[in-house]
């Protein structure tokens, strides 16, 4: 991942606030380019916001986002609902940005499986559906960065594989950086060369484990599995609950990590996390990520 | 020809349908009906200061509906207030301002009715000469930006990210949107032009596959819809504006009934063939 070439994204220490709450902060993530990063982590965790500032949709109210010039993206934003009164075939839904041949639509259409839909109105797709459709879209781009927000939420399991399959397809073929969003806590791309754990800030970032070597994983999904999910194994001191709630090292739950909720740093100076706290400057993980960090590099 | 006051009346009329067609689609797709309606009551106040600074009404409408645009867009900046109410403080505080400076104007001899409901014989060979000049530069324009303002209208944040500028398209969708109403003032009125914008754009949904197609529909019904009412209203005497619309009201009606259901499928029928969705790009 030491490549010479400029990444096509880079956020540092990047934050955006909405009627004075902080959404996330003190981001520090690049993406260059074949680089698959998925970001994990509860509802409201700031995911989607990550995703926007690194994109340029938000602007970050501290720190900076960075776009290489000229920069190509394809976007599957994670929430897209087409008015009925826009009569809005997929064909045409395909060109929606422009710079699309009809063959590449095609191609990108029959790569997710819904070329049987070209001719039909968006507004009439399942969910399933319409998430591969707006995935279509957003590969006949052949972009230089996919940013994919919950690509595979509606699509079932077997369709999930096969999505997943197909966006490591997509990045061996044309070189694209890939940041996606996972709608999972836990199961992950096996193809990702980086998890990024949010919870208002980065918990904590590493390789995802193979899901082979999980006995949970298994004994869930059987043989199935198929080598293209995984699992990432938080190893920081606290957890990140199904409902978003935290508990944290001494027992207590709160409702996220913050700055100054009494959970951090004064018991765990080492515990991999970053409050933007002046004593640690430029380091958005503490020793253990970093530790994570340089066995995925 | 054109000494006629009802051919005068009927080739405004046109060129009006024919911006509002594809302007109106953007309008109901996306939800910006209060919008239109906040623009034309403004247009209200353009009028009462054309008169006192005596310069040209159409000039004037203008300036004042993208004043009025502009100061909406700030206004959702600074978002205190939601933008729904923000269109009901601007619209009817700039209808109420330009009926009170109105009224102050005493020497002012002016006929209210013709404003608020067009007046097909107010319609003078220069208003078709700035009505179709604007309606030629309108269509140019739009057809510049109509795919970053259709990406936009999908989802401003996916055309964002793509790198197509929506805040640029809006804005300029915006002064579009001022100048069809400066130029419909004369032929539906200040209460109705949004009327104008929204019903020939609906009717044209139930026919329309693609978002140009509708565009093209749209711009059909509303021509349909000023001939038959600018007809009617030259036979019962009624105000041109109200006429249109009851017009393109009727066409609606028409276009919702079993009988639109069948025309429907006839369109749709022939253009469902596998290219049909490619032929716009």
């Amino acid at each position: 991942m030491q490549q010479p070439d400029p990444p096509l994204i880079s956020l540092e220490r990047a934050g955006a606030e909405r009627g004075g709450r902080w959404l996330v902060r003190g981001v520090d993530l690049t993406i260059r380019k074949g680089e698959i990063v998925t970001l994990i982590g509860p509802n409201g965790s700031g995911k989607s916001t990550t995703a926007k500032i690194a994109l340029g949709v938000i602007k970050p109210d501290e720190g900076s986002a960075h776009r290489k010039r000229g920069l190509r993206v394809g976007y599957v934003p994670q929430k897209l609902s087409v008015d009925w009164t826009l009569p809005l075939t997929v064909a045409r839904f395909m060109h929606l940005t422009g710079g699309v041949s009809s063959a590449a639509a095609e191609e990108a259409l029959s790569a997710t499986g819904i070329s049987h839909l070209l001719a039909s109105e968006v507004r009439n797709l399942s969910g399933g559906e319409f998430q591969r459709a707006m995935l279509a879209r957003a590969i006949a781009r052949k972009p230089d960065l996919l940013v994919l927000d919950e690509p595979v939420q509606g699509v079932d399991y077997s369709g999930e594989i096969a999505l997943y399959k197909l966006i490591k397809t997509i990045r061996d073929d044309i070189g694209c950086g890939v940041l996606l969003i996972s709608h999972d806590l836990h199961v992950v791309m096996a193809a990702t060369d980086r998890v990024i754990c949010l919870n208002g800030h980065v918990c904590c970032q590493g390789t995802p484990g193979a899901v082979a070597s999980s006995d949970e994983y298994r004994r869930m999904f059987g043989d199935r599995v198929d080598a293209a999910l995984a699992v990432y194994e938080h190893n920081h001191d606290h957890t990140h609950l199904p409902d978003g709630t935290v508990r944290h090292a001494d027992g207590s739950v709160t409702a996220n990590c913050h700055p100054g909720d009494g959970h951090h740093d004064h018991d765990h100076p080492d515990d991999g996390h970053d409050h933007g706290h002046p004593h640690s400057p430029g380091s958005g993980s503490g020793p253990k990520a970093a530790e994570g960090n340089r066995d995925a590099g | 020809m054109l000494d006629d006051f009802f051919t005068r009346a009927i080739l405004a009329g046109l060129g009006v349908a024919l911006v509002a067609g594809p302007l109106g689609c953007f309008v109901v797709w996306r939800r910006l009906a209060y919008f239109g309606d906040t623009l034309s009551h403004a247009a209200l106040l353009g009028v009462a200061l054309a008169f006192l600074l005596e310069v040209n009404i159409t000039l004037a409408v203008f300036a004042v509906s993208v004043l009025i645009s502009l100061a909406l867009l700030l206004l959702q900046k600074r978002a205190t207030l939601s933008s729904d109410a923000l269109l009901g403080l601007l619209s009817h505080s700039a209808l109420a301002l330009g009926l009170v400076a109105l009224a102050f104007m005493t020497w002012v001899r002016m006929d209210l009715m013709g404003l608020l409901f067009g007046d097909i014989l107010a319609v003078s060979k220069t208003d078709i000469a700035v009505i179709w000049a604007g309606g030629i530069t309108v269509l140019v324009v739009l057809a510049a930006i109509w795919r970053p303002l259709f990406a936009a209208t999908v989802s401003a944040e996916l055309a964002e990210a793509e790198g197509m500028h929506p805040d640029r398209a809006n804005l300029m969708f915006m002064i579009l949107m001022a100048t069809v109403i400066a130029m419909s003032i004369k032929i539906v009125g200040v209460l109705l032009i949004t009327a104008m914008l929204i019903i020939p754009a609906a009717t044209a949904r139930r026919f329309a596959s693609g978002p140009e197609q509708m565009a093209v529909f749209a711009s059909l019904a509303g021509m349909v819809a000023i001939v038959l009412g600018l007809e009617s209203s030259l036979r019962w005497d009624t105000p041109s504006g109200p006429s249109i619309v009851v017009a393109a009201l009727v066409l609606f009606l028409v276009a919702m009934s079993p009988l639109g259901g069948l025309i429907a499928r006839f369109a749709r029928g022939r253009t469902h063939s596998p290219k049909a969705g490619g032929k716009s790009s």
